[in-house]
């Protein structure tokens, strides 16, 4: 049986067993019945045409953790911003971790899913809110299908929330494969503020494949800054599908952080529906060996006077392949349109590859958009500038991939998060210097 | 110090340099002149270890041991400095951690522990001052939008934090306003002693009034033709330098 049909078959025993009204119930059937039509995407594809996922389909997936696993703090400690105070959500295998978690009632909701899907008091949230910014395309789908556990945040208006929220999905490798399909909403009211930290690792070299759907809502003035740190193992996948709904003079921002993983496919989705809206898409990718990620973004202009700005940085070591693929729709309304892309790529080895489309589709006139890409190599002359100072080749070289990222990296707001990334960067350029500018 | 012999090199398979002889002993300094394209900044480049040049004969021997086959931070860490004619500029790194990783990389060769945050902090604090820098200045991107004169300050400060043993200053002239090419040269004068010693690459002799040479050598294509004293170095300003060639010719 292959996952499809394995995934086809479970989901009658999945809905029987969830708790969930009426609403929900309807949703996730829609949703089965989309995915089984549609099945995995193939590159076929235009929008999966240099992404593979055949490989990683034909693993034994496990669908729903048979065993609640427990671990410690100290144990997993490293995977959390642990320096500052922060909600935290904790997931171990898919299931709700109560123990590793902080979340919070008091005045604003960082909770469940579960909980907000089953309970009446969120019924409004959710009929309002729940699958209203996801695509219907087969992954998003299945994902709402086998809906159920993941993070639900809903900050009132006027909250401005000084803890940042941390998002942590850990996988034991308990199973030989394991197939997790985490759900989130994110709901910012009017005015408020919210920094979101999400991360997915798994801890042993299991096969692990996450398909994840976030669908954040930032209404009127209201500003979100989402950080993804991917920094997983080589058998771990993931598919990240995000959707940003926008209001009014709203500013949203997401920076992904893309370091490890077997495959990595990013789908970012902004929709700005409202004036003055400011919409900031940024990522570094640093990978090797036999590596993938692949972002793809979508910035729908909808309305007038409202910015994009996109600046993603890849560098590829090893045989890693890269895809960027950046598309902006500037609609007939949307005049005095700002949308700024821009992709920077160095290839380190000649074994490395890269793919970058820029698609803008502009039917306003009023508009300013531009839209670059560069691949290059290293400097040279920046390599013997370097090295005639003492500096060592791999040093020299970490420096330099460290300063190409750096214009995404100066625009992380908190300051361990920024520390954080400094040094997941070195590590994993191996080398012992202070990145500190 | 430094002794070359019979060095030859090619660039992309062109002979530049053919057959250098050059020995400097500790307190000389060293003016190298001569015509554009003779194979002044190559000399400079191969000493320093630049990996494209490819010495083809010879030999380069640094405090007694040969280096022609080191990486060029195996020669820094050795104590050779080379003040770029074209400083590359480095977005995203500042002038200040920039100098840090160099010193500290530096240390760590030697088996040294890295220089305590608050000595680094004096020391990149007196070496600005000894060039006149504004601090303002050590925050900013490596060489980025840099003036050619505070690229130029900003090698000397290099060489200062980096107290090299042999320095080879490659055009440092090169786009120097008098007041800058002054606080520049000041800057050289105060670092040397008797036991380091200078290489000065220069197209013209202005520099030499400030920095001045025990010695003066004529490079024309690729080969020493003519070695003297500083009133070499007037008599090439003052003539040119076709009649060397003509000598050479001769």
């Amino acid at each position: 049986m292959d996952l499809k049909e394995k995934l086809v078959s479970s989901f009658l025993v999945f809905e029987d067993q969830a708790e969930a009204d009426s609403y929900v119930h309807d949703v996730r059937n829609d949703a089965i019945k989309i995915f089984e039509e549609k099945g995995f995407p193939s590159k076929k594809e235009e929008a999966w045409k240099y992404t593979s996922l055949n490989k990683i389909l034909k693993e034994d997936y496990s669908i729903f953790p048979k065993q609640e696993n427990a671990l410690e703090y100290r144990d997993v400690k490293k995977y959390f911003i642990h320096d500052i105070d922060a909600y935290k959500i904790v997931f171990i295998d898919g299931k709700y971790s109560s123990h590793l978690s902080e979340t919070t009632h008091d005045g604003i909701d960082v909770c469940l899913m579960s909980a907000a899907l089953s309970k009446p008091k969120y019924r409004l949230v959710i009929e309002n809110y729940f699958n209203k910014a996801a695509t219907k395309d087969s992954l998003s789908s299945l994902n709402t299908a086998f809906s159920k556990e993941g993070a639900y945040i809903h900050i009132p208006k006027n909250k401005l929330v000084e803890k940042p929220i941390q998002i942590i999905h850990l996988s034991t490798g308990n199973e030989s494969a394991t197939l997790l399909q985490p759900r989130n909403l994110i709901v910012v009211d009017e005015n408020s503020h919210v920094q979101i930290i999400e991360r997915h690792q798994s801890l042993t070299d299991n096969a692990v494949l996450t398909n994840s759907v976030t669908e954040i809502f930032a209404n009127k003035r209201a500003i979100v800054d989402y950080y993804k740190i991917q920094n997983d193992n080589a058998n771990a996948s993931l598919i990240d599908n995000t959707f940003i709904k926008q209001k009014r003079e709203s500013v949203a921002s997401v920076h992904t952080f893309a370091f490890g993983g077997k495959l990595i496919r990013n789908n970012l989705n902004f929709y700005q529906e409202g004036e003055r809206i400011n919409s900031i898409l940024k990522g570094v990718t640093i990978i090797g060996n036999k590596q993938h990620v692949d972002h793809n973004t979508l910035v729908h202009h909808i309305e007038p006077n409202c910015e994009s700005h996109q600046d993603y940085k890849g560098i590829y070591n090893e045989n890693s392949t890269g895809v960027f693929n950046g598309k902006i729709i500037v609609e007939k309304e949307a005049q005095k349109t700002n949308a700024f892309q821009s992709n920077n790529n160095i290839l380190v080895s000649d074994k490395a590859t890269i793919n970058t489309k820029p698609q803008l589709e502009i039917f306003a006139d009023d508009v300013k958009c531009s839209h670059g890409c560069t691949i290059g190599q290293l400097d040279e002359n920046a390599m013997f500038y370097m090295r005639s100072r003492g500096i060592p080749e791999k040093e020299a070289k970490a420096l330099l991939m460290y300063a190409f990222s750096n214009n995404v990296l100066s625009s992380v707001k908190i300051r361990e998060m920024k520390q954080r990334i400094t040094k997941i960067i070195a590590n994993k350029l191996g080398v012992n210097i202070g990145f500190d500018l | 110090m430094l002794k070359i012999d019979n060095l030859q090199a090619n660039v992309e398979d062109k002979a530049i340099l053919r057959g250098i002889n050059l020995e400097v002993k500790p307190g000389e300094v060293h003016a190298i002149m001569g015509p554009n394209g003779s194979g002044k900044s190559t000399l400079a480049s191969v000493i320093a270890g630049k990996e494209e040049y490819e010495a083809t004969n010879g030999s380069i021997v640094f405090e007694g041991e040969e280096i022609g086959e080191l990486a060029a931070e195996e020669r820094a860490h050795k104590g050779i400095f080379l003040s770029f004619q074209y400083p590359v500029e480095i977005p995203g790194v500042s002038v200040t951690n920039f100098i840090k990783t160099a010193i500290n990389e530096t240390r760590k060769a030697k088996g040294l522990e890295d220089m305590p945050a608050k000595d680094m902090l004096k020391l990149i604090r007196d070496k600005a001052d000894l060039l006149e820098i504004d601090r303002k200045f050590l925050s900013r991107s490596l060489n980025e939008g840099f003036s050619g004169g505070e690229k130029k300050r900003n090698e000397i400060f290099q060489m200062a934090m980096l107290e090299p043993k042999l320095a080879i200053l490659d055009e440092t002239d090169s786009g120097l306003d008098i007041d800058a090419l002054r606080i520049v040269a000041n800057g050289v004068n105060k670092l040397k002693s008797k036991d380091n010693a200078v290489i000065v690459i220069t197209h013209y002799q202005r520099l030499l009034d400030y920095i001045v040479p025990d010695f003066v050598h004529v490079l024309h294509n690729g080969k020493i033709v003519k070695s003297g004293t500083k009133e070499l170095a007037h008599e090439l300003e003052e003539k040119g330098y076709d009649w060397i060639k003509e000598e050479v010719n001769a």
